[in-house]
């Protein structure tokens, strides 16, 4: 591919995506994000706040200059601790979504190209299953069975995760299995490994790539809720939504303590979500 | 008398829908000779495209025979040897789908030379000569297709169908998808390669005016039968088969020559019948002019009237 092709490509996909301003806020926000956990202990006001920290003195201090987000039970910066618990977040999602996307998509490739064959019966049903039980309650299961740990709610995660992507290439490959080009490689006698990664994957990579993006913000949800109800990181790890679930015995008297992971929750979710949207319009008709 | 390359024998292909069983090919007979161009005529829904891509074991027949050079291929793609497939190749109707998106158009036509196993710096030399066949620049090498016209894309195809030196081409309406100026480029690139390259052709296509100029044999099929199989001269100034004079006669024409050659207008009636609930006797019994009773009740048989001409007709066979 030589370079001035390249350059027009990119000039091009950022005109695309950059046509919402939306998509742009949303890039902002998760770069600035992704910045904040990478360098959370440069960024942090009081860096050595984030894990076990006591200082009963400044303790449930409402938001002021000194701690802009107030501080907790046990007098750690609020703030501080937000910024760390945007490293789990997103060691989380990124784990989560590199584990459980290539099986997923490796599934669906080979269900969608055997459509109508008892390979694509077999994988389809089982994803099914899987689609069927409530992703919570599911991921519920699986963390009260083995010990609540960060880890463990991964694992849990990425369990109920797999099936989507299963189910997103299975509809995009039963349908590209058609196009007459799948059926010249098959005329010319390409493997049936040629026809799924050489033929049919590369057209499918814009829609994982969007759904990826989307998904982000939705497992982070997932995991803090899990760490939530107490089955997922355990104190002191700085997790958002065992942040969330710690203040919460303070509301309303002392609302910051789970007011402000939570508004960074929102905050997280929405930039992936529209970072997602921009990704769609840019890969959409490509 | 030249040899026979392709034969196929009473071949069915039926669909088993939600609607019911769809006959989209019903018991069909022909030959392709060596080094011809077998054209294959009929309205959309006849059966054709079916036809063609049994042929190439996209769909794997239901009954019948096909034998290439002799040899038995009535089977799905995945059951030929993959020498075969090395010397049956195809081109599609729509350049715009058959050719992968994702894919520069010097993977799209190294494809078949990897799968036999060339070399890597043959291959490119190879894909180069291809492209200079059928005259396209060099730099095209690294293009996608989404960024080259339509009727560059189908030169494309052409190429990569004949980049394993095949000796037999289906070409599924090869340009119907394209407007009239590429038409004529590919067409005439179509018959030098024929010549230059020794191959047969089935050529598939609606358009009775090209495919005067192109086919060496024509049968024409309706419903999924075959009605009459004919020589292109015959074919077009004899025609015996009342559904066959239906179709010639609806043909435009300008000048007064061409209308003279014409046979008698014929007025032509309906539409081609659903294929799942096909009419008794002969098929085409509904829309024809010189229907009596029998051919509501009997199917007839194909006929051969003169050395090399059958039509299926109970007109013909009293």
């Amino acid at each position: 591919m030589n370079t001035e092709l390249m350059k027009e490509r990119w000039r091009r996909n950022w005109y695309k995506f950059s046509r919402n301003p939306l998509s742009i806020l949303g890039l902002a926000v998760v770069l600035a994000i992704i910045l904040i956990a990478i360098f959370a202990d440069f960024f942090a006001p009081y860096p050595e706040h984030a894990f076990v920290f006591v200082d009963f003195k400044n303790a449930k201090r409402p938001p002021c200059w000194q701690y802009l987000c107030g501080t907790d039970m046990a007098g750690r910066d609020i703030l501080s601790r937000i910024f760390f618990g945007f490293r789990y977040s997103l060691v989380m999602a990124v784990s989560v979504l590199s584990v459980a996307t290539p099986p997923g998509v490796l599934l669906g490739l080979v269900a969608g190209y055997m459509r109508d064959t008892w390979v694509d019966i077999a994988i389809m049903r089982v994803a099914d299953v899987f689609l069927s039980v409530p992703s919570m309650v599911l991921a519920l299961a699986v963390c009260s069975m083995l010990e609540p740990t960060l880890y463990n709610a991964m694992l849990a995660v990425t369990v109920m995760w797999w099936p989507w992507y299963t189910r997103l290439v299975y509809g995009a490959a039963s349908s590209i299995k058609n196009e007459y080009f799948v059926q010249a490689a098959e005329v010319t006698g390409a493997s049936t490994f040629h026809i799924l990664f050489g033929e049919i994957f590369p057209n499918c990579l814009s829609t994982i790539f969007t759904k990826m993006t989307l998904d982000v913000g939705w497992v982070i949800l997932i995991g803090s809720t899990l760490s939530f109800v107490g089955l997922g990181a355990q104190p002191p790890t700085p997790d958002l939504g065992t942040m969330v679930s710690d203040g919460s015995k303070y509301i309303p008297a002392q609302w910051w303590i789970s007011l402000f992971p939570a508004l960074f929750i929102v905050v997280i979710i929405l930039g992936f979500n529209l970072l997602g949207d921009g990704v769609r319009d840019m890969l959409a008709g490509d | 008398m030249s040899k026979e390359i392709v034969v196929v024998k009473d071949l069915k292909k039926w669909f088993d829908t939600d609607e019911g069983i769809v006959r989209a090919v019903d018991d069909i007979s022909f030959t392709i000779n060596e080094g011809e161009t077998f054209g294959l005529v009929g309205e959309s829904g006849s059966g054709k495209s079916t036809t063609a891509y049994t042929l190439m074991g996209i769909y794997t027949p239901t009954a019948g025979e096909i034998s290439y050079k002799g040899m038995d291929i009535s089977m799905g793609i995945k059951q030929r040897p993959l020498s075969l497939k090395k010397e049956m190749q195809m081109v599609f109707q729509d350049p715009g789908s058959s050719l992968n998106p994702k894919r520069s158009i010097e993977q799209i036509i190294e494809l078949p030379l990897q799968v036999h196993g060339i070399a890597k710096d043959e291959r490119r030399k190879r894909v180069i000569e291809l492209l200079q066949m059928v005259e396209l620049p060099e730099d095209y090498l690294d293009r996608q297709p989404t960024k080259i016209g339509g009727g560059e894309k189908q030169m494309v195809a052409i190429a990569r169908a004949l980049a394993t030196n095949p000796t037999f081409v289906t070409l599924d309406e090869p340009t119907s998808a394209l407007d009239v100026s590429m038409q004529a480029k590919i067409i005439n690139k179509l018959i030098e390669f024929q010549e230059t390259l020794d191959l047969s052709y089935l050529f598939i296509t609606h358009n009775l005016s090209l495919m005067r100029n192109v086919a060496t044999r024509v049968g024409i099929m309706y419903l999924g039968k075959l009605c009459e199989v004919a020589p292109t001269g015959t074919f077009f100034s004899k025609p015996l088969h009342p559904y066959t004079k239906m179709l010639l006669s609806s043909i435009p024409v300008i000048t007064r020559e061409e209308e003279a050659v014409k046979p008698d207008k014929v007025v032509s009636m309906g539409e081609i019948p659903s294929p799942v609930n096909v009419p008794s006797g002969c098929y085409f019994h509904p829309r024809c002019n010189e229907c009596t009773e029998r051919c509501k009740r009997e199917d007839p048989p194909m006929v051969e009237v003169e050395p090399g001409h059958f039509v299926k007709c109970h007109t013909l066979s009293e």
